[in-house]
């Protein structure tokens, strides 16, 4: 049970910035993702807290305590990389039993066996990296972290590299330990839907810095600018002007008080089909569980997801319920 | 057909090895071996009896070439592994020139580099002794250690250490756990180069040594140059069962042969 804090931190390597300017409180217990396109500085910013890497400005703090000076070991975070990196040389129970050999440890051997009982690897502690398959390296690798009680556990890309069964079996394994042991847990990734479904807060990271945090709803509800509400499959946007009482775009007058120029959007699932207003199906794709559509009204072109329909009119009506709506100021005001 | 030409290629390289060794060991016991006879008239162990017997020095020179080329060995392998390491892992400005530099003394004639060295040993004061054989003898064989080194850590990928660091080992603890397995299988063959060109200096030897470290090479130039070709086959056989047995112990690296054939 650590809370995590960094501050103003900054990696500069050369000229190049990796990571220009992220500050971000982690709750005690909390799963936090660090989510944002490749080369963002999401996998320094962990390298950081982890110790691996030292910042050119600014502070990791666990607790309050600023831990710059101290040691992986010390500080009790413990990383586990993307492509697992079980030691070739050494059997899966010899991996998992590493970090305590390192402290001396005397009796690791029950330990090592709870550990892989956790991970249900049981009985494959004798093997080989070589001869697990990606998902159960994985979990080994998971276990070589757990089994030092790590104050914080840091995870990059944890399921990179799994197919879409294996992501959500480690998924799951991932949510029951952290909750059960109420880990401390940063974890970096690319992919939104992991974090959604991983983390209890988001940090969207881009260029270097942290562009909203939040719960993992409000990125879809409440975007910060319209970088993240694409990020997050935001693609309706109507550009326009507030003026306190409602929002003037080409859409007609919609019932928001907001006031200055921007963007209003509305995610393409909270658009209800039947309504005051009138659009032209343009297309349609059927997703299966959901259709797309492609609509116009005027000259502006709306997305909708809707429940599967047989058939759909070529003309239709739309309602833009107003809790759906969701205002972006322009950000030079 | 790829696996007899295998075959056929291994057989030949074990042959080529070993015939020319032949005529040694039958010089080393023969009494007396003139021209067209195709064997001795007479066999002998009076050679070997001299090569082992305190008096010729053989056995004492044989000491002093091992200590020398384990010592020259330990000390390539200290400087090698960090040097092949940099040179593997990293890039660095002026990566190229340290690189043409390591190579430099494959490249430039040993004697033109004793020579040359020759002087500077002298004002140093590292000439007539094993201390200065040691130093010259890193010349040669630092290139071998350092450019082996390189390679292997090319194939290394140092987020094993980032990943040992984070379990909490300590830099010793990575060396030892995570690096030293991984490079071991190169570091050993390395090692096993470094001790064989060190095994096989022979100008260097003289000229730093002065003529007052007598290693094996010297020994057993004398011996030929002084027509003693009974005792220097029996010297040469000697001389030569280190580079067979390093041979045996790399043959399935260097070969690529399997436990199969």
């Amino acid at each position: 049970m650590t809370a995590v804090t960094l501050t103003h931190l900054r990696r500069d390597y050369g000229v190049k910035s990796a990571l220009r300017d992220l500050s971000l409180q982690v709750g005690s217990g909390q799963m936090v993702a660090l989510l944002g396109p490749s080369g963002c500085g999401k996998t320094t910013a962990l390298k950081i807290i982890a110790g691996l890497d030292a910042p050119t400005a600014g502070d990791v703090a666990f607790d309050g305590v600023s831990v710059l000076d101290q040691s992986p070991a010390a500080r009790g975070a413990v990383m586990v990389f993307q492509n697992h990196l079980l030691f070739p040389h050494m059997t899966v129970a010899e991996n998992i039993g590493f970090g305590l050999r390192m402290r001396k440890e005397p009796k690791r051997a029950p330990m090592v066996a709870a550990m892989l009982d956790l991970v249900q690897l049981q009985g494959l502690g004798a093997r080989k990296p070589s001869e697990l398959s990606g998902g159960q390296a994985q979990r080994a690798a998971l276990a070589r972290a757990l089994i030092l009680r790590p104050k914080v556990l840091l995870l990059d890309e944890p399921l990179s590299n799994l197919d879409a069964n294996l992501r959500h079996e480690m998924r799951g394994l991932i949510r029951k330990v952290q909750r059960e042991m109420q880990l401390t847990t940063i974890l970096v990734t690319h992919d939104q839907e992991e974090a959604v479904v991983l983390a209890d807060q988001i940090a969207l990271i881009q260029d270097g810095s942290l562009q909203q945090f939040g719960a993992p709803q409000d990125f879809f509800d409440q975007p910060r600018s319209i970088d993240v509400a694409r990020f997050f499959g935001g693609v309706n946007f109507v550009a326009g002007q507030g003026d306190g009482r409602a929002f003037h775009c080409s859409l007609g007058a919609l019932p928001l008080p907001v006031s200055g120029r921007g963007v209003v959007t509305i995610r393409p699932e909270n658009i209800v089909l039947g309504g005051p207003i009138k659009a032209r199906l343009v297309e349609r794709r059927y997703l299966g569980t959901s259709t797309r559509l492609q609509v116009a009204v005027g000259a502006e072109i709306l997305e909708i997801i809707t429940a599967p329909k047989a058939d759909l009119p070529s003309d239709l009506t739309l309602d833009l319920p107003a809790k759906a709506l969701w205002f972006i100021p322009d950000a030079n005001g | 057909m790829a696996r007899l030409l295998h075959r056929l290629a291994v057989w030949g390289l074990i042959l080529g090895l070993i015939a020319p060794l032949l005529p040694l060991i039958i010089w080393s016991f023969a009494r007396g071996w003139r021209f067209p006879d195709l064997l001795p008239q007479a066999w002998s162990g009076r050679a070997w009896a001299y090569a082992l017997s305190d008096i010729s020095g053989v056995l004492d020179s044989l000491a002093l070439t091992v200590f020398i080329a384990l010592t020259v060995t330990l000390i390539s392998a200290v400087i090698g592994v960090p040097a092949g390491r940099a040179l593997g892992l990293h890039q660095f400005r002026g990566k190229r020139i340290v690189e043409a530099i390591v190579l430099a003394p494959l490249i430039v004639p040993a004697l033109a580099v004793a020579l040359g060295l020759h002087g500077v040993f002298i004002g140093l004061g590292l000439t007539g002794g094993i201390g200065g054989v040691i130093i010259v003898h890193l010349i040669p064989v630092l290139p071998y250690m350092i450019l082996i080194m390189a390679g292997i850590f090319a194939n290394f990928d140092p987020a094993y250490e980032s990943q040992a660091r984070s379990l909490g080992a300590t830099p010793l603890q990575i060396f030892i756990h995570v690096t030293l397995p991984a490079i071991f299988p190169g570091l050993m063959v390395a090692m096993l180069f470094a001790f064989l060109v060190s095994w096989s200096q022979y100008i260097l030897t003289l000229m730093i040594g002065g003529g007052r470290v007598i290693t094996l090479p010297l020994v057993l130039f004398n011996f030929a140059t002084s027509g003693r070709n009974d005792i220097a086959g029996a010297i040469a056989v000697i001389y030569i069962l280190p580079a067979i047995l390093i041979l045996a112990l790399t043959a399935r690296r260097v070969t690529g042969m399997t436990g199969r054939i």
